[in-house]
C-alpha cells in the first residue's frame, strides 16, 4: 500500500494560474509559460506513488520540481491540479483539498520534515529545538522530556541537550534536525536535500547513519537531492525529474540500466556502476546457458558443467570429467573463507551480489561466480565477460 | 498669476483648527477619558517612586544593574550619577521625568508592537503608515503641542500623548523589521511541524525579532527622555521645569544643573537598557 501518491498533479506559482494550466495542457514549456503568463511552472502532470516503507529519492539539477513537489507532501506548496494522497490514520486524505484542522494534524502526527538549511531555532537548546513539534501539539512537559531524551540517544547527541544550535557544527545541527523530525513519531519524512550543505565526508557518514535508523524504525522517506551518488545510495526508488516532470521512476539499477531518454542518460554517464548493479542485472541468466540433461554448460568449449537437482540447485561439478569443488560465498558483500576459496573450483554466491563484490571475489580466486536465488536455485553466471559488460553497462549485447 | 495665487490662499490651517474644534465639542468626554487614565498612570508612577526613600531607591536600581549586567563599573557609575543628582536637590524632578519616560514607552510599547506586527504581516497596511510614521518624527514638535494642549489640557498628559507622538515609531519600525526579517526557512519549519498562525508568532516570529523590538524599546526610551524639556513647555513635571525656567530667567547655573541631570540620567537609562552579552556562544 502506498503512504503518499502523486496523483497528475501540477503546481503554477503566479497570479495566473488558469492560464499556466491551459498550457500545460498544451505541452508547452516552462519557459513559453513564463513568457505567456508570467507564472511559473513547478510541476506538470506529476504521479508518482511512495510504497511504506520506502526511502524514494526525488532527483533533478535545481529548479527541476523535486523540492516543489515535496512540499506539496505537508502543502508548504499549494498544488493547482491534482491530488496529493497521504496515509493519515488509516486512510488517504486528499492533503491539497484537505480542510485546516486535517492539515493541522497531518503536519503534527503524520509527516514531518528536516530542511537543507537545518531550520533549527537559534534561541532554543537542542533539546527545546527536537521539542518544538512536540510542544506545537501540546504534548506535556515530563513526556517531551522523555521522548527527547530518547531521540537525541538515538542521533547520539546526548552530551549537547543543554546547549545553544550555533555551538553545534554542521553536521551536528543536521542531527538535531534529525531528532526534531524523528520525535513527533510521524510515518512520512520529508527530507529537502538534509546532507547537501555538509561536506562531504559528514554527508557520507549521515547517510550511513539514515541506512541504519532506517533498518530499525521502517518510515516512509521522500528525499530530495541532486547528487545522483546519495540517489543510488539511499533511494529504494528513485525518480528523475527535468523542468517540472518526472522523466524516468524506478530502482537504482534501471535507470543506470535503461535510462528513459538522453537528459537521465547524460546523468548517469559519469556514474559509478559498482556499488548500484547486482548479480540479476548482470548475470547470463540460468535459462539462456546451454542444458545437457541434468547439467548447465558454463563455458563455450562445454567442458566445465554443473549438475543441479530437480528443484534447480548446484550439486555437483564437473570438470572434464574430473570431479570439481563448490565454495559458498556469504550475503551481497560476498565473503568467502580464504582456505575454502583456495581448494574450489566455482564459486556459487547469492544473485543479490553487487558487481562491487563480484570483481572483489574474481581478484581473490580468479574462478567463476554461479548465483543462485534465495531459495539455493540457480540463477544465473558471473564471470569476466558478464563484469566487463557490466562495467561497460553493455547488457543487452 | 502671483497675485491671485496670493489672493486665493487656501485655509489649510484654519480646516485643521476646525477640525479639532471640532473634536473638543464632539469628543471632549473621550479625550476627558483619555487625560483620566493616563494622569492616574502618570500621577501613580510618580507618587510610587517617590514614596520609596531616594537612598533606598538608589540601592534597588543598583542591585537591579548589577543582577542583569554583572558589572562592577557600571553599578559605581548608577551609585555616582544618582548621588551627585540627589546632592544637587534634583531628586523629585528626576523621578518625575523618570515616570513620563516609563509611561511614554509603556504606552509606545502596548499600541506600537501589535501596530509593528500587524504591519509585518500585511505589507499594505505597513506602506499606508509608513509616511504618517515619517509625518511623525519629522513634524516640529510644537505644531502638535498646541491642539494636544487643547485637547487634553495642562499637565503630564499633553506632554506624555506628544512624547508618544514623537517617540512610537521606533518601536513600530523595529517591530515591523524584526517580524519581516524572520527567514522563511524558521517560518516552513513552525508550518511544517503544525504550528497555528497564533504558534507561529509566539514561538517563531517573536522570539526572532526579539532583540529588534528591545533596540527599538531602548530606542523609544531615549526619544521620550528627548521630549522632557518640551513637555515642561505644556506643564509636565519633571527636569525640563528648571531647564525652562533657567531660560525664562536666564539662570546659567540653573540651567546647567537640570542639563546635566537629564544627561545622566539618560547615560544611566542607555547603560542599564543596553542588551546584557548573551550566554557565551561560539563565533
Amino acid at each position: 500500500m502506498s503512504a503518499v501518491e502523486f496523483r497528475n498533479i501540477d503546481i503554477v506559482f503566479g497570479a495566473d494560474q488558469k492560464g499556466a494550466l491551459r498550457l500545460i495542457d498544451e505541452g508547452r514549456t516552462r519557459d513559453e509559460i513564463l513568457k505567456a503568463t508570467g507564472a511559473v511552472l513547478g510541476a506538470a502532470g506529476v504521479s508518482l506513488s511512495i510504497e511504506r516503507g520506502e526511502i524514494c529519492v526525488l532527483m533533478g539539477l535545481s529548479g527541476s520540481g523535486k523540492s516543489t513537489i515535496l512540499r506539496a507532501i505537508n502543502r508548504l506548496n499549494e498544488v493547482a491540479r491534482g491530488a496529493v494522497l497521504v496515509e493519515h490514520k488509516g486512510a488517504m486524505i486528499d492533503v491539497a483539498r484537505c480542510d485546516e484542522a486535517t492539515l493541522r494534524d497531518i503536519r503534527m502526527n503524520t509527516v514531518s520534515m528536516v530542511f537543507q538549511q537545518f531550520g533549527l531555532l537559534p534561541w532554543r537548546t537542542v533539546r527545546d529545538n527536537v521539542g518544538f513539534g512536540l510542544e506545537l501539539r501540546g504534548t506535556p512537559a515530563a513526556e517531551r522530556r522523555r521522548i527527547v531524551d530518547e531521540k537525541l540517544a538515538m542521533v547520539g547527541l546526548t552530551n549537547w541537550a543543554e546547549k545553544y544550535t550555533n555551538e553545534l557544527s554542521g553536521g551536528m545541527q543536521q542531527r538535531v534536525g534529525l531528532a526534531r523530525a524523528f520525535a513527533t513519531d510521524a510515518d512520512i519524512l520529508l527530507m529537502d536535500e538534509p546532507f547537501s550543505a555538509l561536506d562531504p565526508l559528514i554527508r557520507d557518514k549521515l547517510q550511513d547513519e539514515l541506512l541504519d535508523l532506517q533498518r530499525r524504525i521502517h518510515k516512509t522517506i521522500v528525499f530530495v537531492s541532486h547528487d545522483l551518488d546519495e540517489a543510488l545510495k539511499l533511494g529504494n526508488k528513485i525518480a528523475i525529474m527535468e523542468g517540472g516532470r518526472i522523466v524516468q521512476a524506478g530502482t537504482a539499477e534501471d535507470i543506470l540500466l535503461r535510462p528513459a531518454n538522453a537528459y537521465v542518460a547524460e546523468f548517469v554517464k559519469h556514474m559509478n556502476p559498482l556499488n548500484v548493479l547486482r548479480g540479476t542485472a548482470v548475470m547470463r541468466p540460468a535459462a539462456s546457458l546451454p542444458r545437457q540433461g541434468d547439467q548447465v554448460v558454463l563455458d563455450k568449449s562445454g567442458r566445465v558443467k554443473v549438475t543441479v537437482d530437480a528443484q534447480g540447485r548446484p550439486i555437483a561439478l564437473d570438470l572434464d570429467g574430473r570431479v570439481g569443488r563448490l565454495a559458498t560465498a556469504d550475503g551481497e558483500a560476498g565473503r568467502i573463507d580464504d582456505r575454502l576459496a583456495f581448494e574450489a573450483d566455482c564459486i556459487v554466491a547469492p544473485v543479490d551480489l553487487k558487481l562491487r563484490a563480484a570483481i572483489e571475489l574474481k581478484r581473490h580466486t580468479d574462478l567463476p561466480i554461479l548465483l543462485v536465488d534465495n531459495l539455493g536455485c540457480l540463477a544465473g553466471l558471473c564471470d569476466d565477460d558478464e563484469i566487463y559488460r557490466g562495467l561497460l553497462r553493455r547488457l543487452d549485447g | 498669476m502671483y497675485d491671485w495665487l496670493t489672493e486665493h490662499k487656501i485655509p489649510l490651517g484654519i480646516w485643521l483648527r476646525d477640525f479639532v474644534d471640532l473634536l473638543t465639542t464632539h469628543g471632549q468626554s473621550v479625550f476627558d477619558f483619555i487625560s483620566l487614565v493616563l494622569g492616574g498612570l502618570i500621577g501613580g508612577f510618580t507618587a510610587a517612586l517617590l514614596w520609596v526613600p531616594p537612598l533606598l531607591l538608589i540601592a534597588i536600581f543598583a542591585l537591579v544593574a548589577w543582577l542583569v549586567h554583572r558589572s562592577v563599573g557600571l553599578v559605581v557609575f548608577i551609585l555616582g550619577a544618582l548621588l551627585l543628582v540627589t546632592n544637587l536637590g534634583y531628586w523629585q524632578a528626576t523621578m518625575e521625568t523618570l515616570s513620563l519616560v516609563f509611561c511614554a514607552t509603556f504606552v509606545c510599547v502596548v499600541v506600537g508592537v501589535p501596530i509593528g506586527i500587524a504591519a509585518a504581516h500585511r505589507p499594505w497596511l505597513y506602506t499606508g503608515i509608513r509616511p504618517i510614521l515619517d509625518l511623525m518624527q519629522t513634524i516640529p514638535t510644537f505644531v502638535y503641542l498646541i491642539p494636544t494642549l487643547v485637547l487634553f489640557g495642562l499637565g503630564a498628559v499633553p506632554g506624555l500623548i506628544s512624547t508618544v507622538i514623537f517617540s512610537i515609531p521606533a518601536p513600530i519600525r523595529l517591530t515591523h523589521l524584526g517580524i519581516s526579517s524572520v527567514p522563511p526557512a524558521l517560518y516552513e519549519a513552525g508550518k511544517a511541524f503544525g504550528a497555528t498562525k497564533t504558534q507561529l508568532l509566539f514561538k517563531v516570529e517573536l522570539p526572532h525579532a526579539l532583540p529588534t523590538i528591545m533596540a527599538g524599546i531602548t530606542q523609544c526610551i531615549m526619544l521620550s527622555l528627548s521630549m522632557v524639556v518640551i513637555a515642561a513647555l505644556v506643564g509636565a513635571d519633571g527636569l525640563g521645569k528648571p531647564v525652562v525656567r533657567a531660560l525664562n530667567s536666564v539662570n546659567i547655573a540653573m540651567g546647567f544643573e537640570a542639563g546635566l541631570a537629564i544627561v545622566v540620567l539618560a547615560i544611566v537609562l542607555d547603560r542599564v537598557c543596553k542588551r546584557p552579552e548573551r550566554r557565551s556562544r561560539k563565533g
